[in-house]
This record gives C-alpha cells, structure tokens and sequence, in this order.
C-alpha cells in the first residue's frame, strides 16, 4: 500500500465536489444524507460529463459513421474499457452495459439460466440477499423445474459456512451471493464460497451491488464467473450498471433481448447474433449514462477504494459507539470489522418507520422498511429495520447529527 | 367532517411551533386511537405499502336517507396511528359522497403532512386513502 492510500480522506475537499450535500432539508436542517447503500450522490465531476457528452459529444453508437457518432462511439467504448479496469477484467468484451444490477442478474438468470437449467437443477442463495437476487432465480426455477435453496445466517449476520458447503452438491448448477449484504452488512466469505461452489462444480455469480462502490472489484482474482453492480451506488448516474462474464460463458449464451445491434445479419427466415459485447446490448444502450460510469469510476478509484473502505469502517465503528447503548437497541448483522459502512438495526417496541420520518425531521436521510430481503427479515422475525449506510463524504459529525437525532426520536416515540 | 371539526384540527396545528410539537400531537392523537382487534389484522385487511404495517376494515352503515361508511384502521406506526386518527375525523361515518368530496391533500398540506401524501410506493398511507376513496366510490 503507498504512502497516500493511508493518509485519511479529504472529507471536507471531497465535499465540495457533491452539489446536493448544500442542500437545506425542510427549510432549517443541513442535510446529513445516509442513504447511500439505497443509491450515492454525483460529483461535479460526472454530472459535467453527463452535461458534456449532451452539449458536445452525443449520437447515437455502434450505427452512423458521422463526426458526432465518432466522438459518442469513442467515449462509449472508452467506458467500456473504464469499467474493465475497475473490475479487473481480462477483456472489454466481457463488459455488458445494463440498466443496473437488476437487469444484469435477469439477464444471466433468462440466458444462461434457461439454456442450462432442468429438473431438479438447484441454485443456491444465501438467505441475506436481496430480492434482485433472488427472485429472477426463483423465476427461473419456476420456468425449468429448478429448485432454490438458501444458506442459513447466524444470529450475528454471519454465512454459516457449514451449512453453505452442506447445502451443495452435484446437482447446483450455479451459487448466487452479494460480496456484503445491503441489510447486515457482512462482507461474505467470498473466497471460499468460491473455492466450494467451484469444487461442487457450480458456476458463482456475485451481485456486487454493495461492494463495488467501497472495495476493490477484481472479477480475475475472486474467480467469478458473473459479477454484477449498479452505477448509482457508486457515485455514477441512474439506469446504468454492469454486467461480467466470462467470455467463454458469454460466448456460449443465447443473447437476451432481441433488437437493433445485437445482430450480425438478419433476414425474413431468421438472424445471426452479433458478437460480444453487442450480443447482450440490444437497442440503444444509456450512452451518457456510460460515459458518466466512467466518469464515476475514475473518481473512486483517485479518491482509493482502500482508503473509502477505512473511512467507512471508521464512521461505522463509531455509529455503533455512539448508538449501542441506547436503550433498546438491537443492531443487525456482525461487529463494524466484520462488514461494509452500514448499520441496521430496530429499536424495540418502536417501528422502524417512525424513526426514520423523525430523524428526517432533523435533516438526516435514513432508510426504513425490509429492503427488498423479507427473507433474512423473516430469519430475524422483523418486518423491517432503519439503516443507515455511509460513503467517502460522510463525516464523523454527521455520524453525530445521526445519533443525536436517533436519540430525539427516541424520546418522543417512547414519552 | 363538519366545517368546524376541520377547523378546530387546524387551529390546533397553527399553535405548534416546530416539528417536535406537531409531531407530539400526532403521536399522542395515535395514542388515543383504538386499536384492531387482532383477527382484523390479516392478510386481507392489509393496506400494501413498502414501510409500515397498516390494517384498514370498512363497512357500510345503512344510515337515511343515504348509507354511511364506517372505518376503522390501525399500524404499527404510531405515526401513522396518529395520521389514521386524523382520517377517522374526516371520513368515518360520512356518505360516500362526503368522502370523495373531502380535499384531503388539501388539510395535509395546511397541517404540514403533505409528504404522507406523496405518491411514494413506499407509504402506506397515501395507498390507505386510497382505498377508502376507492370504497367509497363503489358504495356510491
């Protein structure tokens, strides 16, 4: 590690960068905005380039050859080969621009899936993840006589490792698990997840939604044969995100949705499917939104996925200090150094909406609800929790603004 | 609800100062409302919305010259409780008519509880009004 991946961050620099962090939230309250496990704020910099490629660079790609469609077709591929380096990927061809995670987890679930999967095929989840990444595989199973299976987490929010390797067998076809749960925050095993599923002679998919934005994503080293996350979380615009693959299992795949660019030829009789990635990107693709992916990621990556990750960690651990004791809290999930910048958790007796309208009232975003994992909620027999999730601009005062805020809503939920 | 009931709930209101007080309010009217009995609190009864837990049973009352409606809700928000108890003052044994004539976004807005009307899928309060108006207009 060098010397400036361990200098702390720059909070109040970075700060600056976020437009939306000035805002004033019901007419007096500094915003203090810990929602960023549901979607981050943009940097100047990549609302520019999203301005940039409107005002100066944008036709559509991959069809006309004019000066404009260079220059869009160009900064496209260009994020492209953004997103493989971020991920580590040996290959820009196995990069699949989708609307987000979501799409990418339907697409394998509907290609790969429908074109592998038969009776008594089974997958196999963990009971922390999230409804993206379980309900295209429950639909998948519905389609091809498939079956779902969950591993089991302890009450502390860890992946029971040996009920995981009991629960494969030469029947899974595929393992399908988050790198950090939204909820608990756990950072899962990854490394022997990978090391049985591979073994039992599955395939690993990662849904990396939570873990992209905050550590490094290197889909050679963990081995995945899919890995996919979304560009909101990670500072990036909306309705983008990426889809991995390895290029032999892409190759192999029926491609998904059928439209303009995804063919070589195509007479009356039928149609020959164009090659990777154009194979999986059918119509035409977000191409700001790309191009402001790319933007995104080389923010994080000059701002230093280790150094977020640390920064995380600490604000974490001092949300827990600062929150642990209040009477009747039960905080979700593993110690801070077992997880992601997150901490869910109930107060008993109190509903979780409650909390979260009330410290909203003091300006802090928060979120409540099941979000999207009722299973590992129904595991815990909760209908719901608050959480709060932190990111590079977030500040040790901020984590204070929370808990003091906690403690009002507290006071005049309990009188 | 009568013209004074509304305005008696708004003069109370424009008395709070702050958030805290308006909230206090609200908390302790859920407080004071009477809760579901448990087997009304099924499945069936269940308003859908993502945050909250929000039970709502209706029936007709064959009241003359025209039938009324008479509502009874609860969640295991005590906000929403207290937002519940501010419905009940405005729509419970009114006609059908009444209901659907009621400007509803408009005493939230006075009152400063706009955003529970918003049409966030995630607020069960927005889709509980609804289904009254929904009730009503089939009662109609």
């Amino acid at each position: 590690m060098s010397i400036a991946t361990q200098l702390p961050l720059d909070v109040a620099t970075l700060r600056a960068d976020f437009p939306i962090l000035e805002t004033t939230v019901h007419g007096q309250h500094p915003l203090v905005y810990l929602d960023n496990a549901a979607s981050t704020q943009r940097p100047r910099q990549v609302i520019e380039a999203l301005v940039d490629v409107y005002e100066h660079a944008y036709a559509n790609v991959h069809r006309s050859a004019h000066y404009l469609a260079a220059m869009a077709n160009d900064r496209y591929e260009d994020a492209r080969e953004a997103a493989r380096r971020f991920i580590h990927a040996k290959s820009a061809h196995e990069v699949i621009f989708t609307s987000g995670t979501t799409a990418g987890v339907n697409l394998v679930a509907r290609t790969w899936g429908d074109a592998n999967l038969r009776p008594g095929d089974e997958i196999l989840l963990t009971i922390a993840e999230h409804h993206s990444n379980i309900v295209p595989w429950q639909q998948l199973a519905e389609r091809t006589g498939a079956q779902v299976k969950f591993a089991p987490v302890s009450d502390d929010g860890h992946l029971l490792m040996d009920d995981f390797a009991r629960l494969l067998n030469e029947r899974t076809r595929l393992v399908a698990v988050a790198t950090v749960s939204n909820v608990l925050g756990t950072i899962h095993p990854l490394g022997e997840i990978e090391r049985l599923a591979h073994a039992a002679g599955a395939l690993l998919f990662v849904d990396a939604a939570q873990s992209a934005p905050h550590m490094t994503t290197d889909v050679q080293a963990m081995n995945a044969d899919f890995l996919a996350f979304s560009g909101h979380k990670v500072v990036g615009p909306s309705g983008i995100g990426v889809l991995y693959g390895k290029e032999a299992l892409l190759d192999a795949m029926p491609p998904f949705l059928g439209g303009g660019s995804m063919i070589n030829v195509v007479t009356t009789e039928g149609f020959t499917t164009a090659r990777l990635p154009a194979k999986f990107e059918a119509g035409t693709p977000p191409i700001a939104n790309a191009i402001g992916l790319a933007a995104a990621l080389e923010y994080v990556e000059q701002v230093g996925l280790e150094r977020i990750h640390a920064h995380e960690l600490a604000l974490t651990q001092y949300a827990h200090e600062l929150v642990a004791d209040l009477p009747g809290m039960r905080i979700l999930g593993p110690a801070p150094e077992h997880k992601g910048g997150l901490i869910s958790f109930n107060i008993e007796g109190l509903a979780a909406m409650d909390i979260a309208e009330l410290v909203d009232q003091q300006g802090v975003a928060i979120r409540a609800g099941h979000h999207c994992t009722m299973p590992l909620h129904a595991r815990y027999g909760i209908a719901g929790s608050a959480r709060a999730s932190f990111y590079l601009y977030n500040t040790r005062e901020e984590v204070e603004v929370f808990a003091q805020a906690l403690r009002s809503a507290i006071k005049m939920l309990r009188r | 609800m009568s013209k004074a009931a509304v305005d008696e709930l708004l003069d109370t209101f424009d008395l709070f100062d702050d958030w805290e007080e308006r909230y206090q309010y609200i908390i302790e009217l859920g407080d004071e409302l009477e809760h579901l009995p448990e087997e009304h609190k099924v499945e069936a009864n269940r308003v859908q919305g993502c945050q909250s837990m929000v039970w709502l049973v209706a029936d007709i009352e064959p009241t003359q010259p025209r039938p009324t409606i008479c509502l009874a809700a609860d969640s295991d928000s005590q906000i929403v409780r207290g937002l519940i108890a501010i419905l009940m003052k405005v729509y419970s044994h009114r006609t059908p008519e009444q209901i659907l004539a009621f400007d509803i976004e408009g005493l939230f807005t006075k009152i400063g509880l706009k955003n529970h009307l918003s049409r966030s899928r995630s607020n069960g309060f927005f889709s509980m009004v609804n289904r009254i108006r929904l009730i009503a207009e089939a009662a109609q």
